[in-house]
């Protein structure tokens, strides 16, 4: 199971699964197999911050400082977005 | 850009039906009962092209069907353009002709995902079902092949009356390989299907055991595995979205170059069908009267038109309605609002009690029924 993983954990998109800014729609969207997700701003942010070699502890970090916002509510909020896409197939974690 | 034509949603998929041939003979295969021939087939510049096209009208998933895929020599080449102008590829197969050294090839050409497709959960199952011996070991083969480049897998287990009570073991079968989705079909009556339907309709007890099964496999395998189940809609009381709706999300393209808004659009008669040979995608999709003519929801009658759920399925499948209603613009049956709803659901039910073989899909067996 997916649940909890540790803040030391990387999490990355899996083969198969790419981020892609579409024209088109002028749009960020989520591609998996079959799946469409559109992420809002927040969720980019962290996606674009799963680079596979972030930890979630630093993705973290970096989001309370960039938008300098309470540690805690980061922390919870990055691990629920990720442990659902992970619920998914459209995030893993190394 | 997208050509703004206000209301009308740019689409998200093209299916792309490479060739109708295939070493396997299905008899529910979703092709026409008229295969086109190879010598008809779209070349390598025309696909490119049409990729091209689909990518600038805001296509994202590119779905490489057929018959089978894998049957074009050129089938790298035309990864590697969906790849080029950005579309994400996912190729749909049989896997019976494809080694390792052809899927690497794939793989370093910019394939994103496999689906492979299973006609059962063991070898006599499934080659009955496939009408080729030997498919199940080649299968499993190219299931392992695709775990071993780190490609993910979609296992997709058509579901019809000879294998419906197997559906646990085709859910297990796709976690042993490695699979990151199943996909539980139950198969669609259109095409070769619809000639086989008296040999294919599970019954309504059969449909709810099998149902329940993926529920509980649901919960039990939640992120290992994702299980899409198509619920089949004789026996539901509301139709599926067909589609995601006529011309709203997807489009297909023929081997010949036809652009139909679902796989049996052809059925109706009375719709033209526009070629890629001759117009752009775009002007397909936003101005040619098939794509234009169940769009939206203008051209619905009762109950329809004033349904609540008008916007949620969309009327349902045309095909089906003109199957049963002998009218495509009808309701589609599969609603219980329908007036041929009793008479729907009583061909399924007399159907599922009947007794007839297989009419296998080949060449030999196309053409007038
Ligand atoms: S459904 Fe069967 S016969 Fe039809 S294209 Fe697919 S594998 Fe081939
Ligand atoms: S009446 Fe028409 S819109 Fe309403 S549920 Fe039935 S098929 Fe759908």
């Amino acid at each position: 199971m997916s649940d909890a993983p540790s803040s030391e954990a990387v999490p990355r998109l899996p083969r198969g699964v790419r981020l892609r800014h579409d024209k088109n729609r002028d749009e960020w969207l989520l591609l998996g197999p079959e799946r469409l997700f559109k992420p809002d701003n927040i969720a980019l942010e962290i996606l674009k911050r799963c680079d596979g070699e972030a930890t979630i502890g630093a993705i973290v970090e970096d989001l309370a400082q960039t938008f300098d916002a309470p540690r805690e509510q980061v922390a919870k909020d990055v691990r629920a977005f990720l442990v659902g896409l992970a619920e998914k197939q459209m995030v893993e974690f190394a | 850009m997208n050509e703004g034509t206000q209301d009308i949603p740019a689409p998200l998929g093209l299916l792309a039906e490479l060739t109708h041939r295939c070493p396997l003979q299905c008899p529910y295969c979703s092709n026409p009962v008229n295969l086109e021939r190879r010598s008809g087939e779209l070349d390598t510049a025309e696909w490119k092209r049409v990729f091209g096209e689909a990518a600038d009208l805001g296509v994202l998933h590119v779905h490489l069907s057929g018959g089978e895929p894998t049957a074009r020599p050129d089938l790298e080449d035309l990864v590697a353009e969906c790849r080029e102008v950005g579309l994400y590829s996912n190729l749909i197969t049989a896997g019976v002709s494809t080694d390792e050294e052809r899927l690497e090839r794939l793989v370093e050409a910019g394939l994103d995902h496999v689906q492979l497709s299973m006609q059962g959960p063991d070898a006599q199952i499934n080659d009955f079902v496939a009408g080729m011996r030997g498919a199940y070991e080649k299968k499993l083969r190219t299931a392992k092949a695709v775990g071993r480049l780190g490609l993910p897998l979609t296992l997709n287990a058509v579901i019809h009356r000879h294998n419906i009570a197997r559906v646990g073991e085709m859910i297990d079968l796709a976690l042993a390989l490695g699979a990151r989705r199943v996909e539980i079909a139950h198969v669609q009556y259109y095409g070769w299907a619809l000639r086989n339907r008296a040999s294919l309709m599970p019954n309504r007890a059969q449909i709810n055991a099998a149902m329940q099964v993926v529920e509980s496999a649901r919960e039990d395998l939640k992120g290992r595995l994702v299980i899409d189940a198509v619920v089949p809609d004789y026996y539901a009381r509301f139709p599926k979205p067909c589609m995601g709706g006529w011309g709203r999300q997807s489009l297909n393209v023929t081997p010949n170059g036809k652009v139909l808004p679902c796989h049996a659009a052809e059925t109706i008669a009375g719709l033209t069908f526009e070629t890629v040979r001759e117009q752009s995608l775009a002007d397909i999709w936003y101005r040619s009267e098939a794509f234009n003519r169940f769009r939206g929801t203008d051209w619905m009658p009762e109950p329809c038109r004033s349904c609540e759920r008008k916007e949620i399925d969309w009327g349902g499948c045309r095909c089906q309605a003109l199957a049963f209603a002998g009218d495509a613009s009808a309701t589609d049956p599969a609603c219980h609002r329908s007036p041929l709803h009793g008479h729907m659901l009583a061909v399924a039910e007399a159907d599922a009690k009947e007794e007839e073989a297989f009419v296998y899909r080949s060449f030999a067996n196309a053409g007038a029924p």
